[in-house]
């Protein structure tokens, strides 16, 4: 008898903990969802803690997905009802879809969006550019990591045009102590990240181009587009053996055991990088193509976060979103991943000297966004996973650089129609 | 002699017989109705949809299917999955149940040592996770640091090397036999049970009417399994054309390069879920799991018909 009411004391006991531990699950809690596996630490030992110093009774978790599982759990689980309350938002459609479906809120009500200028909130508006859903975080910009002992050995310096970057990338292929470019092409999203919209935005003139494609005015046939592709099929010769089965993180690993001279890079690269490699490196902007003077750059805007319209925690959830508007996060966070640049218009001063040469950049080079994310990826087949399979044939030598433009087009052309 | 089962139930009362059915059958078929047959369902019913831009879902018949089959923005890549599925399960059929066959052949054969070793040493890969399987055997096979160009240089083969995973002509079939290599345990265990089912008398008959080992197998031993064999068969089928893990793991959802290692399980994947830009589709992804799910039931069928009935199973 005593024993069962033990018993029975024991499981009242328990029932009361587990409702009082979903209670403090509910009051004062937030649940990031991301694709930035990789950053989960610092958001956890930095960003997370930095915040609560303001707000020390709201709960923050940062429950990240693969990268690449990222868009289709996201959308599961919205979809489901569970998904978390701040959602990090994919650039353009992706977002805007969520928008449109009322999965995200507007965050035009956010006290310190005015600390971003348009081209930042760009990618998270809608298309007539009214309604802001998600918070700027970053950008990431493209260009060219190079071991700079390498270069001090084969005794050769950084290459302004795209003929002193040839010579430079010949002169270590004789050499051969060192893969000259460090690229592969089995993911496929390499050799079109950092491959056509790293080099390319030098021929088509960055936005002015991708505006007119948008509009209609230039094609993928057109010479700009396919001396892009002309460029990096050149490109094969001084890749490391078996390219066409090296894996980004093959790249990665290949550059940072000090094995590779230039490294086809995105400034996210620079955090891994810092981790790993034991030898000075140094950066320099994607080559310009003969006879040209102005330059241009890769300066992706790629990371924003809203509101889970279906959360149970919005107020909470608009007070992290503020502020991740101030300088206070964009320092923080521009420093503790070196690469990730802070979009906010107040100055952020960056340490990392590599990081902080690419977002030096932005200075001397005109900006621009990859070319198949706004807008033109929308549609079947999708531009984007175009570009990534027709950037790989072409570096991998199956494909001529024409019919890669002439295949980008044609796809475009079947469902596309600018208005003219 | 007992009373044969279909005699008592015909002698019960209807009701009895109606309660106990309930009880004995009613918790699996709520089971299967409710994860099996209802999302089954529920799929297909969802492959005649459309959905527009703000989420809302509208009827459109067997429009998606018209698409699927008849538009060829979307049939290139269907024929091709389809025939680089057929390719993905010719190798297994020509690889897997052949060594399958023989392993369990040789860890039958009496007076082997060690029997329990290699057993589990061959069936280890089988348990592992085949991301992991992947991703030893993209190590193994690459051209940087894998061990595979090493080992075919020190017998001399070095120039055979090429990065396999990477070329359009080879990486589907590497795939497939890393899967082979991955899945082989399981024909072997299968069959290796089978043999062991064999009745001493027989083999003891043979080999008293002068038989040797390798006669015995061809002759007494491979006649008696073969139902299991076609079990296996059917299986590998099965689980061929639902693959899409060891892909998505190596190459990704884009399976490339150039779609060579596109299968119905990643085209399933990429037009259900999206990939990168691409935002997924379900109702056109529901249509492919039809489409996929019907492939399968016409080769489940034609395996019933033309195949499970001919065998004749041995009464010992």
């Amino acid at each position: 008898m005593r024993r069962t009411f033990k018993a029975a004391m024991g499981a009242e006991v328990a029932a009361l903990a587990l409702l009082a531990g979903l209670a403090s699950a509910q009051a004062g809690s937030l649940k990031i969802e991301s694709w930035r596996n990789d950053d989960a630490d610092i958001w956890n030992s930095k960003i997370i803690p930095a915040f609560n110093k303001h707000y020390p009774d709201i709960k923050i978790e940062f429950a990240p997905s693969a990268p690449k599982e990222y868009n289709a759990a996201l959308n599961a689980r919205l979809d489901g009802g569970t998904a978390g309350d701040l959602i990090t938002c994919r650039p353009f459609d992706a977002s805007l879809a969520l928008y449109q479906k009322h999965q995200l809120d507007s965050v035009d009500g956010i006290k310190g969006m005015d600390n971003f200028s348009d081209v930042a909130k760009a990618a998270w508006q809608t298309d007539d550019g009214k309604t802001a859903f998600c918070v700027p975080i970053a950008s990431v910009i493209a260009g060219f990591i190079y071991n700079k002992e390498a270069f001090a050995k084969v005794g050769v310096s950084e290459p302004k045009t795209l003929d002193e970057f040839h010579a430079v990338l010949e002169k270590f292929k004789k050499d051969g102590t060192y893969v000259p470019l460090v690229m592969g092409t089995a993911d496929q999203w390499e050799a079109a990240t950092m491959g056509f919209q790293n080099i390319g935005p030098n021929f088509w003139k960055g936005e002015t181009g991708r505006a007119n494609l948008i509009a209609g005015k230039e094609k993928f046939t057109d010479p700009q587009y396919i001396a892009a592709f002309k460029e990096i099929a050149s490109w094969a010769p001084y890749l490391g053996s078996g390219f066409q089965a090296q894996t980004y993180a093959d790249s990665q690993n290949l550059f940072s055991l000090g094995k590779g001279a230039i490294y086809a890079a995105g400034s996210w690269d620079i955090s891994t990088f810092r981790g790993q490699a034991k030898f000075a490196m140094g950066a320099f902007p994607p080559p310009r193509p003969a006879g040209t003077t102005d330059c241009y750059i890769s300066d992706h805007t790629d990371i924003a976060m809203g509101v889970n319209a279906a959360s149970k925690n919005k107020e909470d959830a608009k007070k992290f979103l503020e502020w991740l508007t101030t300088p206070e996060f964009a320092t923080i966070y521009a420093n503790a991943l070196p690469g990730f640049f802070p979009l906010a218009k107040t100055p952020v001063k960056v340490e990392d000297d590599v990081a902080a040469t690419m977002v030096g950049w932005r200075q001397t080079c005109k900006s621009t966004i990859r070319n198949s994310y706004q807008i033109l990826s929308r549609g079947t087949p999708n531009l984007e996973n175009e570009l990534w399979n027709v950037s790989a044939q072409v570096v991998n030598g199956k494909l001529t650089p024409d019919a890669a433009g002439k295949q980008l087009q044609d796809g475009l052309d079947k469902w596309y129609k600018p208005a003219k | 002699m007992p009373e044969s089962v279909s005699n008592i139930t015909a002698q019960m009362p209807r009701a009895k017989l109606a309660g106990l059915l309930l009880f004995f059958l009613g918790p699996a078929v709520v089971i299967y109705l409710l994860f099996s047959i209802y999302p089954l369902v529920a799929t297909m019913a969802l492959s005649t949809y459309t959905s527009d831009p703000s989420g809302a879902r509208h009827f459109v018949g067997p429009a998606n299917f018209e698409t699927l089959l008849g538009d060829a923005l979307w049939s290139k890549p269907f024929w091709n999955a389809l025939g680089n599925n057929l390719i993905f399960f010719a190798v297994h059929m020509c690889m897997q149940n052949p060594i399958g066959i023989a392993l369990a052949g040789l860890l039958s054969l009496p007076g082997l040592r060690l029997k329990g070793f290699y057993r589990t040493v061959m069936f280890l890969p089988t348990m592992l996770s085949v991301v992991i399987v992947g991703f030893s055997w993209n190590l193994i096979l690459s051209p940087l640091w894998g061990v595979a160009s090493g080992a075919l240089k020190a017998v001399g083969l070095g120039s055979l090397f090429a990065p396999w995973l990477g070329l359009e002509s080879s990486a589907l079939v590497t795939l497939s036999l890393i899967s082979v290599w991955q899945f082989v345990g399981i024909p072997m265990m299968l069959i290796y049970a089978a043999l062991l089912n064999i009745p001493e008398e027989l083999i003891d008959a043979a080999r008293v009417d002068g038989l040797g080992q390798f006669r015995i197998f061809f002759h007494i031993k491979l006649p008696l399994v073969l139902p299991t064999i076609s079990l296996v068969s059917v299986l590998t089928f099965v689980a061929n054309f639902n693959a899409f893990d060891l892909i998505y793991s190596v190459k990704g959802a884009l399976a490339g390069p150039n779609f060579a290692t596109d299968i119905l399980g990643t085209f399933f994947y990429r037009t259900f879920f999206g990939n990168q830009l691409q935002l997924g589709n379900p109702t056109m992804g529901a249509a492919v799991a039809t489409v996929m799910f019907f492939i399968i039931l016409v080769g489940l069928c034609l395996y019933l018909f033309l195949v499970q009935r001919r065998i004749r199973r041995y009464a010992f």
